[in-house]
């Protein structure tokens, strides 16, 4: 099954994940990651290093947040790779205070 | 190789060595890169360690394909540094080193009867289905019922996998031939999983415990009573730091429900149990288990005996409790570690910081994480070279020219790019007929042959 970054990446970016992706699948726009679905060996490496839990292996994702599978696959081919680690967005601790992580 | 450039060597041509070449190929230095491999075929235990069924896992070799075929990188496979040529040469040739060398040694139990007939490691076991040419000639006594396996992470994982998955289910892997004919002889019915403290500890990623829980005409189960937690471990996996083992748990509780009734085979998860001795004459028969209760605080739980103990009658054991690296001589070794000590990468003897020798993968930090930690890893290691880098070119390095001529003097063929290409190309259409997508030369003399 394809990995996932969902809602909790947003006003975040802390892009952990980037870094520990053995075939950088990650592509970002200013706000978010996405996965390219086609990319990702769904070797799970990115799950464990997001501070605020946005990354699923989809067997174990929430119902609310399906959406999320069609946004990724989308939304990361028409964006840049990501390839290495950047700063966090300003509001990225706040955020992650908000969302109890 | 271009006079004037950063002259850089990488030892050991895995995940580790390869994200370390490329965080360096992606700097607008003019560099040199070779990397050394002691085997003639490169990709570590990507190619011999994944396991066949995992082949999605190994489309990571893809990315592995580009960086080798950057023409600032040279390949040069079948050269084992330490044997071949020694790091001192090389400290003389290159600015710097970066061992990428694994961790090729697996931990011992320290137990009687370690050594018997029928007591393996994982590794062995390993190698051998994926036609490692170190194991090629490895015996497995597949005709026993009953077999234990010693740990409960993801290469305990894979063995206990590979032993019970229905083998018309690996005929179209790149599972190594002689291990698929052997597999298809076994009459394995019976394994335990055993780990010495609980299922809140067990080191499996969900995935592939679900694997293990999923396995046609396999029943997975687990003894209700060791699913009652204690307090500490149920204030373990309340953080939200315990997200693998809150999963774990899950799948184990489901297992306990399962009923072995009718199962072809069966696996059974062991916890709070550690190997005492192996007990048999010439031949494992059985292993003694030592029951453990957990003392200390969550996050910190120790396995403690109990005084209780019990036979566990088995054909066959397999160990799998990690794993360190083996000394390189002239090249500082943490024996006890079992890691190559260093700061960030950089090597450091009992005096100080050793200039121009680096480390990244499971030589570095310990065999721990799987294929994209060694990302995050080698681009520490690669931050620490740069860093460095006014430091380390002040002396004037020629590269590879002496070495070659070190190892031509041997005798040795290196396998250059092209080569290796040859034997890849050699092995899918080995495969072809067969419907997998290559079937490997398990020995150098035949990868060797290919090249003519």
């Amino acid at each position: 099954m394809p990995h996932v970054v969902t809602d909790n990446c947003q006003h975040c970016r802390f892009t952990d994940c980037v870094s520990h992706c053995p075939v950088e699948c990650f592509h970002a726009d200013a706000e978010r990651l996405y996965i390219n679905p086609d990319v990702c060996i769904d070797c799970g490496a990115c799950i464990d290093q997001c501070p605020v839990h946005a990354i699923y292996d989809v067997i174990d994702m929430p119902d609310d947040k399906a959406v999320w599978i069609k946004i990724n696959a989308e939304r990361s081919v028409q964006l840049p790779v990501i390839r290495a680690q950047q700063s966090p967005l300003a509001t990225a601790e706040a955020r992650r205070a908000e969302l109890g992580f | 190789m271009q006079v004037g450039d950063f002259q850089i060597a990488i030892v050991g041509s895995g995940p580790s060595g390869f994200f370390a070449a490329d965080a360096l190929l992606r700097s607008e230095l003019p560099i040199t890169i070779d990397l050394y491999e002691r085997l003639p075929t490169p990709y570590g235990l990507v190619r011999s360690g994944v396991a066949p069924d995992h082949q999605k896992l190994k489309q990571s070799i893809q990315v592995f394909e580009r960086i080798v075929r950057n023409p600032k990188l040279n390949f040069l496979g079948n050269v084992e540094v330490g044997v071949d040529v020694s790091v001192n040469d090389l400290r003389k040739a290159y600015h710097a080193i970066i061992f990428a060398c694994g961790a090729q040694q697996d931990r011992r139990m320290g137990i009687p009867g370690e050594d018997l007939r029928g007591s393996h490691t994982a590794t062995e076991f390993v190698g051998w289905y994926n036609g490692h040419p170190d194991f090629r000639d490895r015996i497995f006594d597949l005709k026993q019922e009953c077999v234990a396996i010693i740990g409960q992470g993801n290469v305990a994982a894979d063995v206990c996998r590979l032993l019970t998955r229905p083998v018309d289910e690996l005929r179209t892997s790149d599972i190594a031939e002689h291990a698929l004919d052997a597999l298809a002889e076994s009459r394995i019915r019976e394994i335990h999983i055993i780990g010495r403290r609980g299922p809140a500890q067990a080191k499996f990623t969900t995935k592939e415990l679900r694997e293990l829980t999923a396995l046609t005409g396999v029943v997975a189960t687990v003894d209700g009573g060791q699913l009652e937690l204690s307090e500490a471990c149920e204030a373990e996996l309340s953080s939200h730091l315990s997200a693998t083992a809150q999963k774990n748990v899950e799948v184990f509780r489901a297992a306990a429900a399962n009923l072995p009734t009718n199962a072809e085979k069966r696996i059974h998860f062991r916890f709070f149990a550690s190997p005492v001795a192996v007990i048999g004459d010439s031949a494992v028969q059985a292993i003694r288990l030592g029951h453990n209760r957990l003392s200390g605080e969550p996050f910190a739980q120790t396995a403690q005996s109990n005084g209780i103990e019990e036979d566990l009658p088995c054909g066959l054991i397999f160990r799998s409790i990690g794993y360190k690296g083996t000394a390189i001589p002239q090249l500082p070794f943490d024996e006890h570690q079992g890691v190559v000590p260093n700061q960030l990468g950089r090597v450091v003897a009992d005096d100080g910081p050793v200039s121009g020798l680096y480390v990244t993968g499971w030589i570095k930090r310990g065999a721990n994480g799987i294929i994209g930690t060694n990302r995050a890893d080698s681009l520490q290691t690669v931050e620490s070279v740069f860093q460095d880098l006014g430091t380390l070119t002040t002396r004037p390095a020629d590269g590879r020219s002496s070495v070659m001529k070190i190892i031509n003097e041997r005798g040795k063929r290196i396998v250059g790019i092209d080569d290796w290409f040859g034997i890849d190309a050699a092995e899918i259409q080995r495969g072809i007929e067969k419907g997998k997508p290559r079937e490997k030369f398990t020995r150098v003399e035949d990868m060797l042959t290919v090249l003519g």
